[in-house]
C-alpha cells in the first residue's frame, strides 16, 4: 500500500524525523496558522505531480485561494486530487537523497543515499549513490551508518543529524513492514536542520493486518474492480475482449502472451490463485459474465487447486444462469479427468492444448 | 541422485490437520514420499492418513527422525513455524504458504542460512524428484523419472512445462518450484549449482517471469559456472507494466527486470528461450 505524502510524513514525525510545518487544506480558513510563502502539494499516489502542475508556491491569501482551487480536483495521470497539503517553505542549503528498500538479490534491506538529491536522482551515476546492506539478523549498526554518512561529504554537525535520520528511518522501515521508505529530497537548511521535504512510503500489503493504524486511502475503483476486491479475486482490466480465467500469476501471464501471439487481446483477467472454494470460483465466473467479454478462455492447471472444484463452480453458473458467449476451456493437472467430464456435461469445449485454445479464443474474438 | 530432495528425506508436515494438509499428505504418500510426522499444536495423538500428529516439531523430530519440513501453516504463523522447525534441527524446509510478510521471510531466510539448512519458497509449489520423493503440492501425475532438471519461479507454469516434457517421454531428475515472492530461500543460482553437480541431470530448464533481476543474474552465472545445456521460458512478455518502487526501484534495476532484458541476457549466455511454455519440450527434444 502506497501512502500519500502527508501520511508518510505523519509516520516520519512519529519517528522523530523533521518535516516542514504544514497541514491538509480545504479552504482559506485553513491558511490562518500557516506562514507565507508556502507550497501547495497535490496528494496523489504517483510521481511526476510537479511536472503535471500539482505543486504550486503561494505568496498571499488570494494567491493561495486561486491556486488551491486549481489543484483541488485536477487530474494527475488518472488520479483526481482530493487532498492538498500546504507546507511552509524552508531555506535549502543542500539536497540529499535517502531511501531504504528491499534488495531482492541479497534478500536484505538496502540503504541508499546520495549527496545529489532532487528531481534528477535517477540520472545520478551509480558511483555517486552510496549503498549499505543490513543483514536482518544483526539489524542496523553504527558501521552501516558511518559507511554512508562518511561518503556524503557533510560538515560534522550535519553528518551527525543525517546519521540520526538514517537510524530512525530504518526503525520505521522494519517496524511498519515497509517495502520502501524514500526521502527525496532530504534537505539541510541554512540553519543546519535536516528536514524531509517529501515522503514515499509503501507498506507491504501482506503485512497491513499488523498495522491497524494505517487506514487505506479511498481509491476510486470501477464497480467490477470493487466487486472483485470484495471477493478476494485478483482482477486486471485490460483493453481487449477476451476474458481470461487462469490460476497462478505465471500461467496468467503466459496465457496473455499466448493470446498476443495469435493476435488475440486479453480483456478482463481473473487469477484464481490457489483457491479450492467452489463458491469463489462461482463468484469469479459471475464477475467475468458481468464484464461481457466476447469469448471466455478458462486456462487451468491444477496443483493445490483441484480442477474438478473449479469445473463444478463453472458448471453451476452456466446451467443455472446460462452464458451468452463461447467458453473455451483447457484443463490439466489435479483431477483433470473428472473436471473434463463435468465441463463436457455443461456443454463446453475441453481437451485442447494451450496453443489450440489460445488460437481458438483469438479467432472467435475477432 | 537428484537435487535437494530424494529417498533420504523424512518429511514432517507443519499444518497437517487442515484441509490442504490432509489432502497433500495423501498425495505425497501416493507419490512415494516418506511422510513420517505431522504437527498441529493441540492435535497431538491424532493420525492423518496413518501419519502420527505431534503438538510440536521437536517431539515430531525426536519420535520419528524427521529431517525435512513441509510448511502449510497460514501466513501469520509461518515465521514462527519456520523458526520452530530450524531450532528443532530440520535441515530441509519447503514453505508453501503464500502472502507471508516479506520482512518475516527475510528473517527466516537468513536464519536458515545461519542454521545451514536448505529453505525452498515461500509461496512455492515445492519440489519433486520423480521415482524418489515429492515434498509439496505439485500434481504427482505429471512427472516422469529422467535427466532434466527444472527450476521455476512460477507454480502452475512449472506443471505446464513438466507435463509437456513428460508427454514427449522426457523425464526429470528434480523439479523445484522456487517461489514467486520477492524474498526466496533458494534461488536460480543455487538450483543451477546443484544441477551442475548432480550426475543424473543432463540438461536444465529455467522458468522465469518479469520483475526482479533473478534471471539476469542466473544468465551471468551460467556463462561462468554452468557447463550443462540450459533452456528457459519467461512469462510476461506482454504483461502491462507493474508497480514501480519509487526511485529506489529504478536505481536498483537500471533497466533490468523486463522480459526483453531477461531474454537478451539468456540468449547472451547461450540459453535457448522458448516462445510458449510447451515449446520447451520441443527444444529439449531436439537437443537430446
Amino acid at each position: 500500500m502506497k501512502l500519500f505524502e502527508y501520511r508518510g510524513k505523519e509516520l516520519f514525525d512519529k519517528y522523530g524525523i523533521s518535516v516542514p510545518n504544514g497541514k491538509l487544506v480545504n479552504n482559506e480558513k485553513d491558511f490562518s496558522d500557516l506562514k507565507f510563502p508556502f507550497v501547495l502539494k497535490a496528494q496523489v499516489p504517483i510521481g511526476g505531480r510537479g511536472k503535471a502542475g500539482g505543486i504550486k508556491s503561494v505568496d498571499n491569501v488570494d494567491d493561495a485561494k486561486e491556486k488551491l482551487s486549481q489543484i483541488m480536483g485536477m487530474d494527475i495521470r488518472g488520479y483526481t486530487v482530493r487532498k492538498v497539503l500546504a507546507e511552509e517553505k524552508v531555506d535549502i542549503k543542500k539536497e540529499l537523497y535517502l531511501s531504504i528498500t528491499l534488495d531482492r538479490s541479497k534478500r536484505m534491506p538496502l540503504i541508499m543515499a546520495s549527496g545529489e538529491g532532487g528531481m534528477d536522482i535517477e540520472s545520478v551515476p551509480d558511483d555517486k549513490i552510496f549503498k549499505e546492506w543490513v543483514n536482518p539478523l544483526i539489524g542496523i549498526q553504527s558501521f552501516h551508518i558511518r559507511g554512508i554518512v562518511s561518503k556524503l561529504k557533510l560538515e560534522k554537525e550535519e553528518g551527525k543529524e543525517v546519521a540520526k535520520v538514517i537510524s530512525k528511518l530504518y526503525k520505521l522501515f522494519r517496524e511498519y513492514d515497509c517495502e520502501l521508505v524514500e526521502i527525496n529530497p532530504l534537505i539541510i537548511s541554512k540553519n543546519g536542520d535536516v528536514i524531509a521535504l517529501d515522503s514515499k512510503v509503501t507498506i507491504n500489503d501482506d503485512a497491513t493486518y499488523r498495522h491497524p493504524d494505517i487506514v487505506p486511502e479511498q481509491v476510486e475503483l470501477t464497480p467490477l474492480e470493487e466487486d472483485a476486491k470484495g471477493k478476494g479475486i485478483a482482477f486486471i482490466q485490460l483493453e481487449g475482449n477476451i476474458g481470461v480465467i487462469a490460476n497462478g500469476a505465471g500461467l496468467t501471464m503466459a496465457t496473455l502472451d499466448a493470446l498476443t501471439h495469435y493476435s488475440g487481446k486479453g480483456g478482463v483477467f481473473l487469477d484464481l490463485g490457489g483457491t479450492d472454494d467452489p463458491e469463489k470460483v462461482k463468484q469469479a465466473f459471475k464477475l467475468m459474465k458481468k464484464a461481457k467479454p466476447k469469448v471466455i478462455f478458462l486456462n487451468l492447471f491444477g496443483g493445490i487447486t483441484r480442477c474438478d472444484t473449479v469445473a463444478k463452480g463453472v458448471k453451476e453458473v452456466i446451467t443455472k444462469e446460462g452464458i451468452d458467449c463461447p467458453v473455451i476451456t483447457r484443463i490439466k493437472g489435479c483431477n483433470e479427468d473428472i473436471a473434463k467430464d463435468i465441463l463436457k456435461d455443461a456443454g463446453l469445449i475441453t481437451g485442447a492444448t494451450l496453443q489450440d485454445a489460445a488460437k481458438k479464443s483469438s479467432d472467435l474474438a475477432r | 541422485m537428484a537435487i535437494f530432495a530424494d529417498k533420504k528425506n523424512k518429511v514432517l508436515v507443519q499444518g497437517a490437520t487442515g484441509h490442504q494438509g490432509v489432502f497433500h499428505i495423501g498425495a505425497m504418500k501416493e507419490f512415494g514420499t516418506n511422510v513420517v510426522a505431522g504437527v498441529t499444536p493441540g492435535k497431538g495423538g491424532q493420525k492423518v492418513e496413518g501419519v502420527p500428529i505431534f503438538n510440536n516439531v521437536y517431539e515430531g523430530v525426536s519420535e520419528t527422525g524427521a529431517n525435512t519440513s513441509l510448511v502449510l501453516v497460514p501466513a501469520r504463523f509461518a515465521k514462527d513455524a519456520v523458526f520452530e522447525a530450524l531450532d528443532a534441527g530440520i535441515k530441509t524446509l519447503v514453505v508453501i504458504t503464500e502472502n507471508i510478510p516479506f520482512h518475516d521471510a527475510m528473517e527466516f531466510v537468513h536464519y536458515s542460512k545461519y542454521k545451514d539448512a536448505v529453505l525452498i519458497g515461500p509461496n512455492c509449489p515445492g519440489i519433486a524428484s520423480p521415482g524418489k520423493t515429492k515434498i509439496g503440492i505439485l500434481p504427482g501425475q505429471i512427472f516422469k523419472e529422467g535427466n532434466i532438471g527444472v527450476a521455476s519461479r512460477s507454480g502452475t507454469l512449472t506443471y505446464e512445462i513438466v507435463n509437456s516434457l513428460t508427454e514427449k517421454d522426457i523425464g526429470q531428475s528434480t523439479c523445484v518450484g522456487l517461489g514467486g515472492d520477492p524474498i526466496i530461500g533458494t534461488t536460480f543460482i543455487d538450483a543451477l549449482d546443484a544441477f551442475e553437480k548432480d550426475p543424473e541431470t543432463k540438461a536444465i530448464v529455467l522458468v522465469g517471469e518479469i520483475g526482479g533481476t533473478a534471471e539476469e543474474e542466473a544468465a551471468e552465472h551460467i556463462t561462468e559456472h554452468i557447463s550443462k545445456p540450459v533452456f528457459a521460458f519467461i512469462a510476461g512478455r506482454t504483461a502491462p507494466p507493474g508497480k514501480r518502487m519509487g526511485h529506489a526501484g529504478a536505481i536498483i534495476a537500471r533497466g533490468k527486470g523486463t522480459a526483453e532484458s531477461k531474454i537478451k541476457a539468456f540468449e547472451k549466455a547461450d540459453v535457448k528461450v522458448a516462445k510458449f511454455p510447451t515449446d520447451i519440450a520441443d527444444l529439449v527434444e531436439k537437443y537430446s
